[in-house]
Parts: structure tokens; C-alpha cells; sequence
């Protein structure tokens, strides 16, 4: 089967499309970016096929249970990349303590990462069988916090500390994320097969999804790393581009686009047919990307996808003043100190994100019908909603677009333009 | 014979500035007055008339942007009190001058026996030359030309600068140099001046041919040195001018590009207007990102600052302080906002161009306020698209290769895409 | 009214961004239109002669989000144009039929053009002061300049003042800059008794009434204050620089007052004290003015120094004059004027002995923590180690 994919190197997520001759998506992978913008195009990309490959073994079952099975299936593949990479970190950081440990903690120190990696492979395992409603799975903060939280258990503070322990962990696991794995789908659909206990449809259906040929015949990437990719220049285009043309094929009224990014924010004009007329960024300024809201979450020792769900219990929200993320942090505490409420201070802190993403779409020409609202923040139920009131206030009645694939947004524009080049 | 002529003129200008470096180095021994004045606004016939030399601190300020020797310019300057905020060209020069004010030629530059403030259209000059006025403790003289806020020059504007020329700058410059005026040594000048500028104007235009044979922007900032300082008005500079001329003629009969650091640019698939000064820091940087997408830039506005040639006006011999007046009330820096968006869209037309660009500058307030509503009014009326980016004259921490670029990239392929759909 | 009458009457103004006042001024005068101006200062006496009601436009301060301002304004220009433009965007100067535009600065200068092509049935007008050491050329250029500016405005208002009018409007306005400066004696000599909160809002206040109300006004709480003898504080005095044009937060000045400062003397709302004496009544109006303004001792940011010792001796001067013990340079932000000057003012100070501290603002700094306690630690150091 003949497909194409676009891959979007983001600053804080890399994210890969694939899409079939026809242009509909096939598959999306997502990965951290790391630190070796090659890799994370990689990475995401394989994700994105294995994604495509467990598509066509859902369309090969039939029956009321079939989506029930597959994602079983998924949670077991994901257990086994994630057990894999688990004997991958502790291979290193044994070779780490044999290298640099000194030589009278050194079976202990051994003996406590077996103890560890042992404990966080059981919890994993566990976790496939009661899966709890929301986790990351990405390794890297996946096998972090729960090495924290096991180191400090093992830890010894006269001979292998906590210290000593999260040392090597760093070490390592930087290692292990940066290089190249084998974590396809063959690699390890048959032991997630077995794991679920082989049932006969699921085995044939697998199969099927194996010998499938998803060999990419075109490839675009976009992207904040995009110079970086070993792609020649023709086969780049503009995250803006890109993003404009994702968003119309989600949205095919789209004529305003406005994406929020973890590192920068963009304001785009499209045409009926999905080409830019018109774009403003900010890529300089942490307030008004996602950024500032990061900083507002450690500010306030509170997990990012907390924010939004507080700020909307806020009945009467406080009014920021500050556009700068460094003074938003003294405002805060400010008024934390005046006793002002958190979801009121939050609301706030919303409106004022969004307040400078709506100054850019007014550089960039004004809101259209219809709006699409992209990017990580428009996860954020809060921010959402301070935009569909200021886009009312400001524009009048705008159809608002939201897609829970948004983040995919430019892999899934630079996988159109793969699909152009090969028209 | 296009190699010969190739770099005639760039190395005759660079002889001219060394000859002035060196000059001005000697000035104190051979008791040559010397003049410190702006681009804006210069009367370099009249001050070389009084037989004295100007030095425009402009110029020191944005060659050591060049040489890399403005950053730590600007340092010493905020140590010594100066805010972050302010113009990077008056911190350039403060720190060069506090560092051992060696010119950029390497070469000590003499004190000013005369500051002679032409305030033509930028406020910060006014605070320049007072900050200098202190460090020098020297005589300044103040020659107000007044804005043209309706966009004409009136009557009683052009009396009230022929008065101050009479009554108060010659006698100025009298007294600084010990000569008497000489109105026959400043019309002799005045009509040399008339020769340069029909050359000049010549060069300019030559962009309306396709290819054209000139950059209008990067390349004619080096062409519009030496009428901009202490050359027009000079046999040098009708000398320059005359072989510059011959040398782009040639290479227009040949159906050759300009030269640029990367080569000829024959192939020219985008001709761009360009407002706003360059980044003099990363300024090859800067012209590279246009060359790699074979984009020529046909005119722009930074090259009218020190005198708007091409709408006809010529220095004229026979009415010295009427035809001065006339010329620093014309420069760019002096017109309003409305006259502003008419140039830039007049070029559009008459050059033909595919879009423009607008290089927002931190240091600016005079040209950088309003910047965003210029991009917005020329989109409007020439219904070519504008890209908007932002650095900074010579603090180098404001120029963000990787912004810009990518602001630039996402610019041309949207150009790109707009012309495959009209196709 | 009774001084805290007054007061009360002030905040309402200051904080109605809606011009109330200016709307019931239309109405109680149909026929006659309204003006604006920015600052820092324009000749406010000819818009009241041609029969306008002057009206200061100072941004909207703290108190207005910015949603299309910023859309005009890169992130390195000051905050003023933003609100200005928000104010205007928002309609809530749709009732001026004219905007005058000083030579401030090239943000001012620039938004002059902005406005001709954003607003082209209001008469805008840039006004070109003279900045040259020859009066008469100064003079003269000024008195064209204002005669062509009179004769706009007249076509404009539909009344082209006499010369009677003009000498008329001239004196209100002398007098109104004498009751501004019977304020500041006030407050100079008793700071206790005149919080600066108070003159502030007074001052702000008068931007938006006709000049006779604020005249009463002034008096009013002046009698209120009189009669209203406070005991003084132990607290510095301190000359406030910079704030000219962009105007700070009624917070910031109250902490600043809070931390344990008077404040002597201050350059809020410079244009309403620009001429530091009467303008002469008899004789051309004009050129009086045209003179009155060339000839006038004030120094600041906004024109250029002639005298090479200006800027070094400014600020001993202005300390001695209100007998202030330290400088407080507060700057708006990006603002070219008073950043540019500071480091010329503030050797000066130091080289005299003034102890100084600077800090950066915007008219819509929403946080103080920072402010109070510098002006804290600042207004101790004076008293403990004082001006000796």
C-alpha cells in the first residue's frame, strides 16, 4: 500500500502522519524531541507506521469487541518497547557503575538498579493489567518518576545514595533515549500477541498488519528542526505552511488558524484551498505560548493539565496586567499574598495568554469564519474558553474548531504536501 | 571584461573610506576641522566648503556592527548607565568612544571641533549629540528641519531652515573653523553633488529591469556610502558615481545580476521591496537568506534616508541654502507615515515586485513605530503580500537566525504556493 | 465642594475611560465640539479659544485590556500608543473632532500619521516645536506654526477666534497654570497636608474639564486643605523624574508615598505646567505665545539642552528648589526621552551629592512589591545618612 508521511520536529514533541494514496490518515506517532532532532524524527516516525499497522488490524476484526482487543493489544505492544528500553537503561547504567562507581559499592550499587528495574518492570506489568485513566507514555517520564520514587526507598545514604542512584540514572537514560532502538512493530507484536493471550482473530488480523509494505514512496518534514532533517531542501516546507494546510484539512472552512505551541505561537490566514495568505509569529516571547503557562504550573507547584480545569472553577477571575512572563510570576505571588484566589488568579493568567494570541491574529489580519484553534494549549479547557469569548467580543460569531488531533496538525499539512509531490 | 569591472567600485570605495579614516586620523596635526553630523539631513557641501571633514557616528557605529566590535560597544555603554532599552547606535558609539574611540578603520578618530545636530526626523539624534556635547565638551549647533506631518514642504518650513542656515550654522561653522563663509566653494560643491545624484539615481532604477542588476537594498547600502558621508558634493564622488554607473550598465547589457557574497544572482525568482535598516551585525547573514531563495531586492526605503534622489530632486547651485533645506526636509526619516506607505507602494508597482519586506528594528522608534499598519496598508492597496521580521541595527543580541529565517522561508513558499494556485 | 468632595469628583473622572464628562459637555453645549491632544505639551489655549473643549488623551493607564493596540505595536515601543489606540479602536474618543500631536517623541510623531489614515474625518496635526538656541528664528517659526493651527482649528469648530478671544483664552489658562502651581507650592511646603495621590487625581481631573471648573475645583480643595492641618511624617523628600508623558499607575505613586516618601516634585502631566510664567496679555496673542514659549525656562527631556551644563546641573537644581533630599527617576519603558537623558541627569545628581535610585515602569504595572520597597530602602538611606 502506496503512503506518504509528514513529520513535524516541534521544540518539545516531534510528530510524525502517514497517510495512504488517497490522503486519508493512516497513522500518527508522537515522541519527545530529545536532543537529536534525527532520532525524534525517527522515533516518531515508526510510531506513526506501528500506529498505521494496528489501523489495519482494527479494520481486519469484526465484532462488538473489537476495539476493546486492539487497544489491549496496543497497551501490550507499548508494555514491551517500554520493557524493552526498562533492560536497555539497566545494561547501561551496570556498565556506568562497573565504569565510574567505586569499587566497594559496586555490587550493591548493582544489586539495588536490578532491584530497581525489577520493581518498575512488575509495575508496569501491573499497570497493563488495571490501566489507570490518564499516564504519559513516554518512557523517559514513564521509567523518571517512578525511579525517583523507587531510588528512594533502595537508597542507603552511607553507600548507594539517592544521590548516587538518580547520577546514573541521568546518565543513562539520556543515552538510551538518544539512541536508536529497535522498537518497531515486528520487533515486538508477537510477545504483545502472546502476552494477550493469542486470540485467534487478533493472531490473523497481526499478521495481515505485518506483511502489509508501508514503505513511505515521499516524505516532508517540517518543523523548528526541519534544517536538521537529512531531507533535501525540497522535501521541507514551512511549519506554516504546513500548519495552514493541516488545519484546512481538518477544518475545510478553516480560514483563520492560530496555533499555540510549547515555544512559539503563530497566526495564519488561509484560502478556500488551504494556501497562506497572510501569518504573524511570536517566537521570541514566552507570553503567549505555552511556555508561560509552564512557568505558572512550577510557579504554582501545580501539573500543567491542572491549570486549565481550576481556572475554569473561577467565578470572578482577576485581571493580569503584566504581558511579561517574569513579571507575571511577581504578580502572581503578589496576589497570592493579597489572598486572591487560585482559579481566580488562574482565569486571569488565561485571559492574558490569550489576550497576546489574539493581538498576533490581529497583526496577521483578524479572525475569519471559521476559526481553527491548534496546538498543545488547545487541550487547555480554560484557554478555550477565554478565546471563544474574546474572538466574540472582538470578531462577533465565529465557528470555533477544536480537533483532539490538533497537535498533529503540521505532520499531518507536511504529509499533504508529500501527497502533492507524488500527485 | 565583467570581471574587470566587477569589483571597480567596491574597492574604489573602499580606498575613499580608508583615505577618509586616514585623513581624519592626521586632521588634529594638520589642522583640519572636523564636523560630526548625521546621515539625515547632512550637509557635507557645506561643511567640506568650510574645508573642515565630517564624521558621521552613525556610520563608526554601524561599521562596528560589521566588524563585530558593536556588542561590546554596547556593554560598555550599559555599564556606564545606559539602558537596555534605547538605540544600540548611540550605545555603539559611546562605548567606542569609551574604549579609546578607535574608528572601526582601526585608525583614532580626531575629536569634533563642532557637533552640528541636524534633527531630520529622528529624536534620538537630539539626545546624541547632547550626550556627546558632554563627553567632548565641545560646541554643538542645532539645525531643527521640521517634520513634514502633512507631507509637503511648506513655505514658511523651508524659510524657517534657510534662516537657521543664514543665521545660525554658517556663522556656527565659521567660528569652529576660523574661515569665512564661501558660497561660490559651496555652489561648486552643490553642482557636483547634482552630477552624483543623476548617477545614483540611474544605478537606482536600473532595478526596474528584469534581471536586475542590482540589489537595491543590501547591495546599495555600499552604493549610497559614499553620497551618504563626507562624498557628495566631491570629485571622488562624481568619480565614483560615474564608474559605478558604467559598471552596472555593463553588467545590465550583459543580462547579469547583481554580485553577492554568494556569486552572481542572475536567476532571480523573487523581486522584493525592503523597509526598515538592515541587521549591520549578521548582515551578510541576513543577505544570504534572500540569495539562497534567489531573491533580488528591486528597492527600498533604508536607502533614501540620507537624501530621496529619486523623485527628482537634485542639489541646486544656484539657490545653496533654499536647495539645502529642500534636501533634508526630503530624506526618508523625515516623511510622514502616510508618504511612507506611498513610496513603498509605489515601488511595489514601478519595480514590479513580488512582495516586500519589512526588517522591524528594536534600536528605531522612527522607523519601527508604525511598522505593523504600514504592512497592513501596503498589503491592502497593492494586494502583495508583506513578511514581517524583526532584529536590530548593531546589538547583536536581537538578530535571531533561526526566526528569521524561518519567518523568511515560510514568506517565500507562500509566495510559491500563491502563484501555483493563480497558475 | 469639600476637599474630599473634590477628591471623590477627581477619581471619578481619572477612572471613567469613557469620557463621561466630555459627552455631558457635548450635550450641555450643542454646537461645540471636543479636541484631544497627547502629550506631552500643546498650546491647549487655542483649542479653547476656537470654542473646543480640550481633552487630555492619556492612555487608559491600568485599567484597559489591550486587545487591538498591541496589534499596532511591536513589544518594544511603549505602552501608551497601545492604550491610545484601544481607546480609539473602542470608540471612546469617536467624539473628538480634532487630535493635536506634540513633538514628543517619534512614537508621538509616528502616531500622527497613524491617526490621518485610521481616522481621516478627524483634523490631525503634528505640531513641530522649535528647539533652536535663535529666539527669533524660534519665534517666528512657532507663531506660523500656531497661526496656521488656529485657523484649522477654526474651520474645524467653526469659530475662527479674535484676537480677543485668543488674549481671553491665553489669561484663563495663565490663571489655571497658577492654580497648578499654587498646588505644587502647596504640596512642596506642607506634603502632609497634600498627598500626591490627591494632587495627582486633580491634575488628571482637569485634563478632561473646562478650564474654569478646574480652577474652582482647585481652589476648593486648596481651602480644604487649609483648614485641615495634618502633622508630618517622618518622611524623605524626593523629586520624582520621567514620568512625563506615559503616565504610571495611581499604585505605583501610592506606594511610592506609602514606602515613606514625599514627593516635593514630580514631572506628572509636564504640559499643563510647561509655561513656567504668565504668557503676556496685550499685544499679538500669538507671538506672545509663540515667545512666551520660546523664551520659557523649563527644562526637560522632550526639547533639546542648549546650555552644555543643563542636563549635568538639572537635577541639584530641582532638588534645591523643592529642598528634596533624594531623586527618584521613574521611566516608562522603552521610552526614548527619558531613558536617553538619565544617565546624564543622574551623573549630575550624583556629582552634587543627591542620592538617586531608578526603576522602569508601564502605565499598566499591576504590581508594586518591587516599587515599595525600593522607594522603603531608599527613602531609610536618606534619612539615616541624609542629605549632608
Amino acid at each position: 500500500m502506496s503512503c506518504v508521511i509528514g513529520i513535524d520536529l516541534g521544540s518539545t514533541t516531534t510528530k510524525a502522519v502517514v497517510l495512504d494514496g488517497n490522503g486519508a490518515m493512516l497513522g500518527r506517532g508522537i515522541t519527545n524531541s530529545r536532543s537529536n532532532y534525527d532520532l525524534a524524527a525517527a522515533v516518531a516516525r515508526t510510531e506513526a507506521l506501528i500506529n498505521a499497522r494496528f489501523g489495519l488490524i482494527q479494520q481486519r476484526l469484526s465484532g462488538a469487541e473489537r476495539e476493546d482487543a486492539v487497544a489491549r493489544l496496543r497497551r501490550a505492544f507499548v508494555l514491551e518497547q517500554m520493557l524493552h528500553q526498562l533492560r536497555r537503561l539497566e545494561e547501561l547504567m551496570r556498565e556506568e557503575v562497573d565504569r565510574s562507581a567505586p569499587s566497594d559499592l559496586r555490587a550493591a550499587f548493582t544489586e539495588a538498579l536490578e532491584r530497581i528495574c525489577g520493581r518498575i518492570a512488575d509495575e508496569e506489568v501491573a499497570l497493563f493489567q488495571e490501566p489507570p485513566a490518564t499516564r504519559s507514555d513516554f518512557f523517559r517520564d514513564a521509567a523518571g518518576s517512578a525511579f525517583m520514587r523507587i531510588a528512594e526507598e533502595v537508597a542507603d545514604p552511607t553507600g548507594v545514595s539517592f544521590d548516587r542512584l538518580i547520577g546514573v540514572y541521568d546518565k543513562c537514560i539520556i543515552r538510551v533515549e538518544n539512541e536508536p532502538l529497535d522498537l518497531d512493530f515486528r520487533d515486538h507484536i508477537a510477545d504483545a500477541l502472546k502476552r494477550v493471550g493469542t486470540p485467534e482473530g487478533l493472531a490473523e488480523a497481526v499478521d495481515h498488519a505485518v506483511a502489509t509494505d508501508l514503505t513511505p514512496v515521499a516524505t516532508v518534514g517540517t518543523g523548528y528542526g526541519r534544517a536538521r532533517l537529512p531531507f533535501p531542501k525540497e522535501q521541507i516546507r514551512s511549519e506554516i505552511l504546513c500548519h495552514g494546510l493541516g488545519a484546512h484539512e481538518l477544518f475545510p472552512n478553516t480560514r483563520t488558524v492560530l496555533d499555540i505551541g510549547g515555544q512559539d505561537t503563530k497566526a495564519i490566514q488561509v484560502d478556500p484551498a488551504g494556501i497562506v495568505t497572510s501569518f504573524q509569529m511570536n517566537d521570541r516571547c514566552a507570553a503567549g505560548c505555552g511556555r508561560y503557562l509552564g512557568y505558572i504550573a512550577d510557579e504554582m507547584n501545580l501539573g500543567l493539565h491542572e491549570l486549565g480545569p481550576l481556572a475554569e472553577q473561577s467565578r470572578h477571575a482577576v485581571k493580569i496586567n503584566s504581558t511579561c512572563t517574569v513579571f507575571a510570576g511577581a504578580e502572581l505571588r503578589e496576589l497570592l499574598g493579597l489572598g486572591q484566589k487560585r482559579e481566580d488568579i488562574l482565569a486571569g493568567l488565561h485571559r492574558a495568554i490569550i489576550l497576546r494570541a489574539m493581538s498576533l491574529l490581529a497583526r496577521s489580519g483578524g479572525v475569519s469564519d471559521e476559526f481553527t484553534f491548534t496546538g498543545g494549549v488547545a487541550k487547555n479547557a480554560a484557554a478555550v474558553g477565554a478565546i471563544r469569548d474574546l474572538v466574540d467580543e472582538n470578531y462577533g460569531a465565529r465557528t470555533i474548531n477544536i480537533s483532539a488531533d490538533s497537535i498533529y496538525t503540521g505532520a499531518l499539512g507536511a504529509a499533504l504536501f508529500a501527497n502533492r509531490m507524488v500527485a | 571584461m565583467a570581471e574587470v569591472l566587477k569589483d571597480q567600485s567596491m574597492l574604489l570605495q573602499k580606498e575613499m573610506i580608508a583615505q577618509h579614516f586616514a585623513r581624519l586620523e592626521q586632521a588634529p596635526e594638520r589642522h583640519e576641522p572636523v564636523v560630526y553630523t548625521f546621515v539625515p539631513g547632512n550637509l557635507t557641501e557645506l561643511i567640506r566648503s568650510f574645508g573642515a571633514l565630517p564624521v558621521l557616528p552613525e556610520i563608526n557605529a554601524l561599521q562596528s556592527g560589521m566588524r563585530k566590535q558593536s556588542g561590546e560597544y554596547i556593554a560598555e555603554a550599559e555599564r556606564s548607565g545606559h539602558s537596555e532599552d534605547v538605540c544600540a547606535y548611540v550605545k555603539c558609539d559611546i562605548g567606542m568612544m569609551k574604549s579609546g574611540n578607535i574608528s572601526p578603520a582601526g585608525t583614532k578618530l580626531p575629536k569634533p571641533d563642532l557637533l552640528l545636530l541636524s534633527y531630520t526626523g529622528c529624536y534620538t539624534f537630539m539626545k546624541w549629540f547632547e550626550l556627546l556635547r558632554e563627553e567632548y565638551d565641545c560646541p554643538a549647533v542645532f539645525f531643527h528641519v521640521p517634520y513634514q506631518g502633512d507631507g509637503v514642504l511648506e513655505p514658511e518650513h523651508r524659510e524657517y531652515m534657510i534662516r537657521q542656515l543664514r543665521d545660525t550654522v554658517i556663522p556656527a561653522l565659521e567660528k569652529a573653523t576660523g574661515r569665512k563663509y564661501d558660497e561660490e566653494e559651496l555652489r561648486r560643491r552643490l553642482a557636483l553633488s547634482a552630477r552624483a545624484e543623476d548617477d545614483l539615481v540611474a544605478v537606482l532604477e536600473s532595478a526596474k529591469q528584469r534581471p536586475s542588476p542590482i540589489d537595491g537594498y543590501f547591495g546599495t547600502v555600499y552604493y549610497v556610502g559614499p553620497i551618504f558621508s563626507a562624498f557628495r558634493g566631491t570629485e571622488e564622488g562624481v568619480e565614483y558615481y560615474r564608474a559605478l554607473r558604467e559598471e552596472i550598465e555593463a553588467r545590465a547589457a550583459a543580462g547579469l545580476g547583481p554580485i553577492t557574497p554568494s556569486g552572481s544572482l542572475d536567476d532571480q525568482r523573487y523581486r522584493l521591496v525592503v523597509e526598515g535598516p538592515p541587521s549591520w551585525t549578521h548582515f551578510r547573514d541576513f543577505w544570504k537568506m534572500f540569495t539562497d531563495e534567489k531573491a533580488v531586492v528591486v528597492a527600498s526605503t533604508y536607502t533614501k534616508v540620507g537624501g530621496t534622489y529619486d523623485t527628482g530632486f537634485r542639489h541646486d547651485p544656484n539657490d545653496p541654502l533654499g536647495t539645502m533645506a529642500d534636501y533634508c526636509s526630503g530624506c526618508y526619516t523625515n516623511l510622514n507615515l502616510p508618504s511612507r506607505i506611498d513610496t513603498i507602494a509605489r515601488y511595489i508597482r514601478e519595480y514590479e515586485a513580488d512582495g516586500f519586506v519589512i526588517n522591524s528594528i528594536k534600536s528605531c522608534n522612527s522607523f519601527s513605530a508604525g511598522q505593523l499598519m504600514i504592512l497592513r496598508e501596503v498589503e491592502k492597496r497593492t494586494g502583495v503580500p508583506g513578511a514581517f521580521i524583526e532584529s536590530d541595527l548593531v546589538d547583536p543580541r536581537y538578530f535571531s537566525s533561526a526566526n528569521i529565517k524561518n519567518r523568511l522561508e515560510s514568506y517565500f513558499q507562500m509566495i510559491d504556493a500563491r502563484r501555483r494556485s493563480a497558475a | 465642594m469639600s476637599r474630599a468632595t473634590v477628591v471623590d469628583w477627581a477619581r471619578e473622572l481619572y477612572e471613567d475611560l469613557d469620557f463621561g464628562t466630555v459627552h455631558r459637555w457635548l450635550d450641555q453645549h450643542p454646537g461645540s465640539k471636543a479636541a484631544g491632544y497627547l502629550p506631552v505639551y500643546v498650546p491647549r489655549e487655542l483649542l479653547h479659544a476656537c470654542g473646543f473643549l480640550p481633552v487630555g488623551i492619556h492612555g487608559g493607564g491600568d485599567r484597559l485590556e489591550i486587545i487591538r493596540g498591541d496589534a499596532f505595536y511591536q513589544s518594544y515601543i511603549c505602552h501608551l500608543p497601545r492604550s491610545v489606540i484601544e481607546l480609539a479602536q473602542s470608540g471612546r474618543l469617536d467624539m473628538l473632532s480634532a487630535v493635536l500631536f506634540p513633538s514628543t517623541c517619534d512614537v508621538i510623531r509616528n502616531l500622527s500619521g497613524m491617526w490621518k489614515l485610521l481616522y481621516p474625518d478627524t483634523y490631525v496635526r503634528y505640531i513641530d516645536i522649535p528647539q533652536v538656541p535663535d529666539a527669533a528664528a524660534a519665534a517666528q517659526f512657532y507663531e506660523g506654526e500656531l497661526h496656521r493651527l488656529v485657523n484649522d482649528l477654526g474651520a474645524v469648530s467653526g469659530k475662527v477666534p479674535t484676537p480677543e478671544d485668543l488674549a481671553a483664552s491665553i489669561g484663563l489658562y495663565n490663571a489655571m497654570r497658577s492654580a497648578i502651581r499654587a498646588l505644587y507650592a502647596a504640596r512642596q511646603e506642607r506634603p502632609w497636608d497634600v498627598p500626591t495621590e490627591e494632587l495627582y487625581l486633580l491634575l488628571r481631573a482637569g485634563e478632561v474639564v473646562p478650564p474654569e471648573e478646574f480652577i474652582a475645583r482647585v481652589g476648593e480643595y486648596l481651602d480644604g486643605v487649609n483648614a485641615d492641618r495634618r502633622r508630618p511624617r517622618d518622611n524623605s523628600r524626593v523629586v520624582i523624574a520621567g514620568a512625563f508623558c506615559e503616565q504610571p499607575p495611581l499604585g505605583l505613586i501610592k506606594s511610592i508615598e506609602k514606602a515613606g516618601c514625599y514627593v516635593v516634585d514630580d514631572d506628572f502631566l509636564l504640559g499643563d505646567r510647561f509655561m513656567t510664567r504668565d504668557v503676556p496679555l496685550d499685544g499679538d496673542p500669538l507671538r506672545n505665545l509663540a515667545d512666551a514659549f520660546v523664551r520659557n525656562d523649563l527644562k526637560t527631556s522632550v526639547l533639546f539642552e542648549g546650555d552644555p551644563d543643563g542636563k549635568r546641573n538639572l537635577m541639584k537644581q530641582r532638588a534645591a528648589a523643592a529642598h528634596a533630599d533624594g531623586i527618584i527617576f521613574a521611566t516608562p519603558s522603552f521610552c526614548d526621552p527619558a531613558l536617553l537623558d538619565q544617565p546624564m541627569l543622574r551623573n549630575g545628581a550624583e556629582r552634587a551629592g543627591l542620592p538617586c535610585i531608578a526603576f522602569k515602569y508601564a502605565e499598566n504595572t499591576g504590581q508594586f512589591q518591587q516599587f515599595r520597597e525600593q522607594a522603603g530602602t531608599f527613602s531609610d538611606s536618606l534619612k539615616l545618612w541624609g542629605a549632608a
